[in-house]
C-alpha cells in the first residue's frame, strides 16, 4: 500500500508547541536589527547613478583598502587558528597556578575599546617603543605599515577560536585518546587524527568569527596602520573619509562591496563547516 | 605465554585502590575480575595495559616485563566500557586504525590492511557495516566495532572494561554468549572486568573477586559459589539472609532448630553468623521448626516463585520456593521458614 498523499507542510508538525510565535519573533527581530538596515545600504550608492557606483569601488585606493582589510583579517583569523588552538589546548589540559586569571585575560580584548588596544599597540610597536625600538633595527617594521594592521586584528579576534574550542576540547573523553594509545598510536598521531578532526567544526567556526570580527575593525586599526594611501589604509577607514568628504553614496559602495564579498566568504565557510560537521553525525 | 601479576600496589593519595594484588592467568584463559565498585577491578585492568601507573610490584607476560614497556608497544587490547570510538571515522577507519598507527617498516600493505578488516568485520558480524560511523550504529554494534579494533593489533592479551555495562539486558545476554565463543575461536588470554556477578560466573573460566583492593578468593565460578571463601564472597555471588546462630558440635543453632553447616572450613563452638540463600528455605505450617512469618505477597511471575513475607521476630525476607509450593499460598498466610542448611561466618 503506498502512504497516503498528503499536502504539503510548510513544517513538520512538533510536539513542541510555539512554533509561530518563535518563527514570528524570529523574523520580525531580524528584519528590524538585519535586514532592513542591510537593505538599506544596497539602495543607499545608486542615487549618483551606477557609474558613480562602479568609479568608487574600482578606484585603485578603494580596490587596494578592500584587499588590505580582507587580506590582512583573513591571515590574522589564521594566526589566531594556530595559537588560540594552542592556549585553548593549554587551558584546558593543563592545571598550573593563574590558570584562571589567564583564562579571565582572554577575553579582554572583548572588553576593551578597541580605539585604546590601539594605542596600547602603538606605544609598544611604535619606532621608540619598547619592542619597535628592538624589531627596527633588524628591518621589521610593524606601525605604520600592513603588518601593524594584521597585528591589532590579531588582538581583536584572538579570543573567538578559543572561546569556539575550548568547550570542545573538554568534551572530547580521555578514554579515546587512551584507545588511541593502546592501539599503538603515538602522540602526533593521536592529536592529528584523533583529537585534531573533534575539533576542526569549531575550530572553523572560531576561525570565521575572528575572520568577521577582524574584517569589521576600524578603531584599533586606525591607530597603528599610519593610513597610507594605498598601503595601509583599511577599507572602513575609507568608508569615514568618504562620509567626511559628503560622499555618501561612494561611503555605501563600499560598504555595499564590503556586504558582498563578506556574505560570500561566511556562507563558503559555513558550507565547510557542516561538512567537517556532518561527518559522524550523518 | 601466561600472565604474571605479582605483588601490585596503587592508591590514589591516600586511598590505595590496589593493595599488593598477585594473579596469574593461563595461557588462552578467560578471567573475570569481580568486585564491587570502589575494589580496584578497573584500575588492575588499567595498570595492566599501562594506562595507569603501579606505585610497586611487576607483571609478566611469558617472562618479558611488561610494566618496562610503554602503553603503545605492550600490545595489549583494550576495550573501554563506553566504546571509546572514533566518531570522525567509518567503522573501517575505526578498525584500521592500529594497523595503519604501526611504523612504516612493520605496517601491513593497504590491501592486507583492508582484507584483515574485512575478516574481523565478519567476525564481530558486522559485514557490510565498515562505511557506516559510530552514530549510526546500536550500542552493541558498536561495542563490537570497538572489540574488533582492538583485535587488530594482534593483541597478546585482551583485556575487557564492563564490556556490557552500557547495554540492555537482552543485547547483553546475547553479545556474552557470542564473547564466549570468540574468545573459543581466536583463544586469546583474556580478562574483563565486571561487577555483574552472573556475567563474571556465566563468562569466565575462572573469577577474582576483589574487594578493597585485594583478591579476596580467586577459582572456577562453581568453587567461588560452592564453596566460597568468606561471607564476603557468598553475599556477592547471590541475594543472601544473615541470622544469628550458636555453633554447637558441627550444628548451627537456629531458632531452636539444629541446621548443618556446609562448606570445608572448620567452625568453632559459639556464636556466630549463618548466611542463607533465598531458596534454602523450608515452608512449613504455622507453629513448625524455624521462623515464623506471615506472608505479605506472593509473586508467581518468573522461574521460581517468590514470597514476600514479614517475620514475627522483626524483618522482612524475601524467598524462593517452587511454584507448586507458592501456588497454594496467599497473602496474610501465615508460614514457618525452616533453613535447610547454612553457611556460618564469625
Amino acid at each position: 500500500m503506498s502512504p497516503a498523499k498528503r499536502s504539503w507542510r510548510f513544517v513538520e508538525p512538533s510536539a513542541l508547541p510555539g512554533f509561530g510565535p518563535a518563527l514570528g519573533l524570529t523574523m520580525a527581530y531580524l528584519s528590524f536589527f538585519l535586514l532592513v538596515p542591510l537593505a538599506a545600504l544596497v539602495l543607499r550608492p545608486w542615487e549618483h547613478g551606477a557609474d558613480h557606483v562602479f568609479a568608487v569601488v574600482s578606484a585603485e585606493r578603494t580596490l587596494d583598502a578592500l584587499r588590505l582589510s580582507f587580506g590582512a583579517a583573513f591571515f590574522a583569523a589564521c594566526v589566531n587558528a594556530v595559537f588560540g588552538t594552542i592556549v585553548a589546548w593549554v587551558l584546558v589540559r593543563y592545571d598550573f597556578p593563574g590558570k584562571r586569571i589567564l583564562d579571565a585575560f582572554v577575553d579582554l580584548p572583548f572588553a576593551l575599546p578597541t580605539a585604546v588596544a590601539g594605542i596600547a599597540l602603538v606605544t609598544i610597536y611604535a619606532p621608540n617603543g619598547p619592542i619597535g625600538s628592538i624589531i627596527e633595527p633588524m628591518g621589521l617594521k610593524v606601525a605604520y605599515t600592513p603588518l601593524g594592521v594584521m597585528v591589532a586584528l590579531v588582538f581583536v579576534g584572538f579570543p573567538f577560536v578559543v572561546r569556539a574550542i575550548q568547550p570542545v576540547l573538554e568534551e572530547v573523553q580521555i578514554d579515546v585518546e587512551e584507545a588511541a594509545a593502546t592501539l599503538g598510536a603515538n602522540r602526533f598521531r593521536t592529536i592529528s587524527q584523533v583529537i585534531f578532526p573533534a575539533v576542526l567544526p569549531s575550530l572553523l567556526m572560531g576561525f570565521s568569527l575572528a575572520l568577521a570580527r577582524a574584517v569589521g575593525e576600524y578603531g584599533s586599526v586606525t591607530f597603528i596602520a599610519g593610513n597610507q594611501q594605498n598601503v595601509s589604509e583599511i577599507a572602513p577607514l575609507l568608508i569615514i573619509i568618504h562620509l567626511e568628504e559628503f560622499d555618501y553614496a561612494g561611503a555605501a559602495a563600499i560598504g555595499l562591496a564590503m556586504l558582498l564579498i563578506s556574505i560570500v566568504m561566511l556562507f563558503g565557510l559555513n558550507l565547510i563547516q557542516a561538512k567537517v560537521a556532518g561527518r559522524g553525525e550523518r | 605465554m601466561s600472565l604474571e601479576i605479582t605483588g601490585i600496589t596503587k592508591s590514589y593519595g591516600r586511598f590505595p585502590a590496589l593493595d599488593d594484588v598477585s594473579l596469574l592467568a593461563e595461557d588462552g584463559e578467560f578471567l573475570a575480575l569481580l568486585g564491587p565498585s570502589g575494589s580496584g577491578k578497573t584500575t588492575l585492568l588499567r595498570v595492566i595495559a599501562g594506562l595507569e601507573i603501579a606505585d610497586g610490584g611487576a607483571i609478566h607476560f611469558s617472562g618479558e616485563d611488561l610494566l618496562a614497556t610503554p602503553v603503545r608497544q605492550r600490545r595489549i587490547g583494550f576495550v573501554f566500557q563506553h566504546y571509546a570510538l572514533f566518531k570522525h571515522m567509518t567503522v573501517t577507519q575505526n578498525i584500521a586504525f592500529g594497523m595503519k598507527s604501526k611504523h612504516r617498516r612493520e605496517r601491513p600493505s593497504k590491501a592486507a590492511i583492508s582484507a584483515k578488516v574485512e575478516e574481523l568485520l565478519s567476525l564481530v558480524q558486522l559485514d557490510g557495516l565498515g562505511g557506516r560511523y559510530p552514530s549510526q550504529l546500536s550500542g552493541g554494534q558498536r561495542q563490537r566495532v570497538a572489540l574488533a579494533r582492538a583485535l587488530a593489533i594482534e593483541p597478546k592479551i585482551l583485556l575487557l572494561d564492563e564490556p556490557f555495562g552500557a547495554l540492555d539486558a537482552k543485547v547483553r545476554r546475547g553479545l556474552r554468549r557470542w564473547l564466549r565463543e570468540l574468545h573459543e575461536r581466536t583463544g586469546l588470554t583474556t580478562i574483563f572486568v565486571t561487577h555483574d556477578q552472573e556475567e563474571a560466573l556465566e563468562l569466565a573460566d575462572r573469577v577474582a573477586l576483589l574487594k578493597d583492593g585485594k583478591v579476596e578468593q580467586i577459582g572456577t565460578p562453581e568453587e567461588l559459589y560452592h564453596d566460597p571463601a568468606s561471607a564476603f564472597v557468598f553475599d556477592f555471588l547471590g541475594d543472601s539472609f544473615q541470622f544469628p546462630c550458636e555453633v554447637k558440635d558441627g550444628k548451627a543453632l537456629i531458632a531452636g532448630q539444629e541446621v548443618p553447616i556446609l562448606g570445608s572450613s572448620p567452625h568453632v563452638d559459639g556464636p556466630a553468623t549463618a548466611y542463607v540463600r533465598p531458596d534454602g528455605f523450608v515452608v512449613g505450617a504455622p507453629d513448625g521448626p524455624g521462623f515464623q512469618a506471615r506472608i505479605r505477597d506472593v509473586l508467581l511471575a518468573g522461574t521460581d516463585a517468590r514470597l514476600d513475607c514479614v517475620l514475627d521476630d522483626d524483618g522482612s525476607i524475601e524467598v524462593r520456593v517452587p511454584h507448586a509450593i507458592a501456588e497454594k499460598l496467599a497473602p496474610r498466610n501465615r508460614i514457618s521458614l525452616a533453613p535447610r542448611e547454612v553457611r556460618v561466618w564469625g
